[in-house]
């Protein structure tokens, strides 16, 4: 199916359409293009929201509302802020995204129109990485039907008028002509483990190991915290297993039949077993690999192997904490090779 | 302060004081010891030394101190002492503390070592030369003999030095010659392995948690000589199956009845036994053990446990298995492995050091894996040998009441003994060592069997606050941190894992077999854990059998480690007290990655 202005599917999408699709969208986009297994699925542009957006100014301003807002007046946005949800919540799509979102939908979930996907919220601009920004990264899980994926995309865009969010833009003085968010609609990876891998040891920031947590289910229970993963440390380069920490996985985020997800206590028998093969934590590096190449420096990344046992990617972002670090030389080259030796001859004291 | 037992606080074990009293007055402790740190160099002598044997700590300490202290001058350190105390051989290093002796001695440093280096080709080559010739030497030195009458072509020749001259000449070159070799021995093994380490360290700290043996994998070269014996046993097994003469190699078959049913086989069978002469020299001189102990008997010597090794190759080949070293590809392999790291480096300067220090590692790093094929191995054995031919004379003129009774005086009674023999000879007179060295003999036999059973700390004394000795951690791998760890084994603190190096990666669990001595390896079954004092490189064949190997001393540059890696068989070396701590039979669980052993029973 072809990608529009409103819809842009992954293979059509990579960082250059940030703008458009979001940091989340263009980064599995990318990811596609590179050649990674991730999960199937499109991204409703940020025009798709504009065009909702302006819908609702026909009805009453909503935009000259939120920028009208006094930054420190948090009694008076906290009063905006639950008005604005409801209308984003509560209002219709234009016919035209509505179409397009339906057929999109359609075409990803040809096999099972209840298939689950997750609708996950790609900000466009930098800042939306920042922690302050952090009600922008709402995901919603194992949502089934059209209806749903509409009723979430909806709360995704609603999300942009939560108390923290709108407060955060009236202290920078962002214009709200300027707000946008893509929304991304993406199959669902029923995992049997997941969690995530840091390209760069997150530890000594050591580059040529690949350092791997994951526990039982869905990856939502290891990057909100709510499980200690089992850990390794694999060498990139050598696949050496050179840490194997196993963890008591006590709980784990499994799909409910109904939609949405919850957390269940591990069976007995699997709390304190790996959740990962060596094979796996092998097939794991190589993407890893991949990834880091493609991008050109260190990533942290988002992982599921599903029921299938195939590896698939939700998420690459770059490595920040070491790489922003002014990297010293670990020695500088010498205009007599030898004067290496001294280091170790030369003494200590 | 924390520390280890004094010297003064060890005991020799009650009945063996005569026999400890037989090692040379320098090599006993004494007044002022006790102020100094001083360890168990169980890593090359794991065994209690005969009183014979004792020569060559004295032969290599010599030779050892020499370059480090007068010919490179290391700028930190000198020599090393020892000490034996139970047959056990402690030593301790000599620092240099005043800086401007360190000062004076980095300027000499530098001008010699630094030679060396810009000239490694040359002079490593230079050294093969003076190694064969000095091998040569020791082949040519006439074998012992006492005639009844002295030969009369010496007569017709005008000769007139009698034969039992002979025996003083040839013992006194015999001796000569080792000491020279483990001078030739020390000419670049320290700058070889410094210029190892300064990379080593590098890569340390720019991949913080890059293993021991990756580091190894980038430097190994490939084509050392200590690879060849069991190369050349691969390609004997190789022609035994393209020959057709593979029947006769049977597990437990001896190897008389393998040579004769081979010399029965006709031309095919003769076939593989010139194949064979041809392996033997010079690549099956090489011994079950470091060299350091008469016993290690070389493979020329005791063909048994090279033709242990053959059915099992045999077996692989026949099932299709190719066992030959695939030297371009390991080679394309290595290259690709430093290629990888250096790509992820920040920065190009380091990259450019990168460059330098491995360069530099792989130039000497040839000298480095293959002398000990030249000196502990080739050379040792014609040594040894030589001197096993003293006790055989020795026995024939009933001095001794077995040939290696030889091994249990010193090199300065065996002088005597045979002097004693010279003159017993010209007076035609019995050797008055019959009534002599018998009684000796035996309790000094007594005694090591008691010293072999007699558990020695792992080390003596003070602990230093740091170890700056470049020798002592590039040679026997201790650091403040092994240290501290021996120290935590000996207060008893109970545990199930013992650490030590990361040799070379994977997890096995098996049956530990604690083997003491060389004697014990036929102990050792398929598929078991092999745990040893030390874990030794031409146990090759054995490397086939076994699962896993632990061993008390070594580091991740000991030829263990790097055979291990070779064979693909995860090993935890220098964990100090594996022997004691493991016992036969017992599971236990090693991971090679970590230089982690764990006990599970």
């Amino acid at each position: 199916m072809a990608s529009s202005d409103l819809i842009g599917w992954f293979t059509d999408i990579g960082l250059v359409d940030r703008p458009t699709v979001g940091g989340k969208g263009g980064s599995l986009g990318e990811l596609e293009r590179a050649g990674i297994t991730v999960p199937p699925g499109f991204v409703v542009r940020t025009a798709a929201f504009e065009s909702f957006i302006d819908t609702l100014e026909q009805d009453a301003p909503l935009r000259a509302r939120v920028e009208s807002l006094r930054a420190d007046d948090l009694e008076e946005i906290t009063k905006l802020s639950a008005m604005l949800r409801a209308r984003v919540e509560a209002a219709d799509l234009p016919q035209a995204l509505r179409e397009a979102l339906r057929a999109a939908h359609a075409a990803l979930c040809a096999d099972d129109p209840q298939g689950p996907v997750a609708v996950r919220s790609s900000a466009t601009t930098e800042d939306a990485e920042d922690a302050s920004f952090a009600g922008l990264q709402d995901t919603y899980l194992w949502v089934k039907g059209a209806a749903a994926v509409e009723r979430q995309l909806r709360a995704c865009w609603a999300s942009l008028y939560s108390v923290p969010s709108m407060a955060y833009r009236r202290k920078q003085g962002l214009p709200e002509a300027g707000v946008a968010m893509a929304v991304v609609v993406q199959k669902m990876v029923d995992a049997r483990t997941a969690g995530v891998m840091f390209t760069r040891s997150p530890t000594t920031g050591d580059r040529s190991v690949i350092v791997i947590e994951g526990a039982w289910g869905l990856g939502s229970a290891v990057v909100s915290g709510e499980v200690t993963p089992d850990r390794f440390v694999v060498g990139k380069i050598t696949g050496e297993i050179t840490v194997r920490e196993l963890r008591d996985k006590h709980v784990q985020h499994v799909p409910l039949p109904e939609g949405g997800t919850a957390e269940v206590e591990t069976p007995a028998e699997l709390r304190n077993e790996p959740c990962l093969s060596d094979g796996e934590l092998m097939q794991l590096r190589a993407v890893a690999r991949r990834i880091e190449r493609h991008y050109g420096r260190p990533q942290d990344i988002e992982w599921a192997i599903d029921r299938q046992q195939q590896v698939l990617i939700l998420q690459s972002r770059p490595e920040t904490v070491w790489s922003v670090k002014e990297a010293a030389p670990v020695a500088a080259p010498k205009d007599n090779p030898l004067q290496h030796v001294m280091a170790v001859f030369g003494g200590k004291r | 302060m924390q520390g280890f037992p004094l010297p003064s606080s060890l005991k020799v074990v009650p009945g063996t004081e005569r026999a400890q009293a037989a090692y040379p007055y320098y090599m006993q402790f004494g007044p002022g010891d006790d102020e100094r740190f001083w360890f168990y160099n169980s890593m090359h002598f794991p065994e209690p030394m005969c009183a014979f044997d004792s020569v060559t700590g004295e032969a290599a300490y010599c030779a050892l101190g020499a370059a480090n202290t007068r010919v490179h001058c290391l700028p930190t350190t000198k020599g090393i002492d020892q000490r034996i105390i139970n047959g056990r051989v402690y030593i301790g290093g000599v620092g240099v503390t005043d800086p401007e002796e360190v000062r004076e001695r980095t300027e000499e440093f530098m001008q010699r070592a630094f030679y060396y280096y810009e000239n490694w080709e040359t002079l490593y080559a230079k050294w093969k030369d003076k190694m064969r010739a000095l091998i040569a030497d020791a082949q040519q030195l006439p074998k012992l003999d006492l005639p009844k009458y002295d030969p009369i072509a010496n007569v017709r020749a005008g000769r007139g030095i009698a034969s039992n001259h002979d025996l003083l000449d040839t013992y006194q070159k015999t001796l000569e010659g080792y000491f020279r070799m483990w001078h030739h021995h020390f000419e670049f093994l320290l700058l070889g392995y410094g210029a190892y380490m300064t990379f080593f360290a590098f890569c340390k700290k720019a991949f913080p948690e890059i293993s021991d043996q990756t580091i190894a994998r980038m430097v190994a070269g490939m084509e050392a000589e200590i690879f060849k014996p069991d190369e050349e046993l691969r390609r004997l097994a190789h022609c035994a199956v393209q020959l057709g003469v593979e029947a006769p190699f049977q597990d437990g078959a001896s190897v008389d009845d393998v040579l004769a049913s081979l010399r029965d086989m006709g031309p095919q069978g003769h076939k593989w036994l010139a194949e064979l002469e041809t392996s033997r020299h010079p690549w099956f001189n090489v011994n079950v053990g470091d060299g350091f102990y008469h016993y290690h008997r070389s493979w020329n010597d005791d063909l048994s446990l090279p033709f242990s090794a053959l059915p099992n190759y045999i077996r692989q080949i026949q099932g299709g298995q190719n066992l030959e070293r695939p030297v371009a590809q390991l080679i394309e392999e290595r290259n690709q492995l430093a290629a990888d790291y250096r790509e992820l480096l920040d920065t190009d300067a380091d990259r450019a050091a990168f460059d330098q220090m491995l360069g530099l590692a792989h130039r000497v790093f040839p000298y480095v894996e293959g002398h000990k094929f030249y000196c502990e191995h080739w050379y040792t054995n014609l040594f040894f040998n030589k001197i096993r031919e003293f006790g055989a004379l020795l026995t024939a003129h009933g001095v001794f009441s077995r040939e290696d009774d030889v091994f249990h005086l010193t090199h300065y009674e065996l002088k005597s003994a045979i002097i004693d023999l010279m003159q017993s000879w010209s007076a035609g007179s019995p050797p008055r060592g019959v009534a002599h060295w018998p009684a000796l003999i035996a309790e000094r036999r007594t005694a090591i069997v008691a010293w072999a059973a007699n558990d020695t700390p792992p080390a003596l004394g003070p602990v230093p606050a740091i170890i700056d000795d470049p020798a002592i951690v590039m040679l026997w791998g201790i650091t403040r941190e092994s240290l501290d760890a021996w120290l935590t084994a000996e207060s008893g603190e109970p545990s199930n894992e013992l650490k030590g190096f990361a040799a070379s990666r994977g997890v096995v669990e098996g049956t530990a077999r604690v083997v003491k001595s060389v004697d014990e390896i036929s102990r050792l079954r398929e598929g078991d854990i092999l745990v040893c004092q030390v874990t030794n490189p031409t146990w090759s064949p054995i490397f086939s059998k076994i699962a896993a190997a632990v061993s008390d001393i070594g580091g991740s540059m000991s030829h263990a480690a790097i055979v291990a890696r070779e064979y693909g068989l995860p090993a935890v070396v220098g964990t100090g007290t594996a022997t004691r701590r493991i016992r036969d039979g017992q599971r236990i669980r090693v991971d090679g990655g970590r230089g982690i052993v764990t006990l599970l029973d």
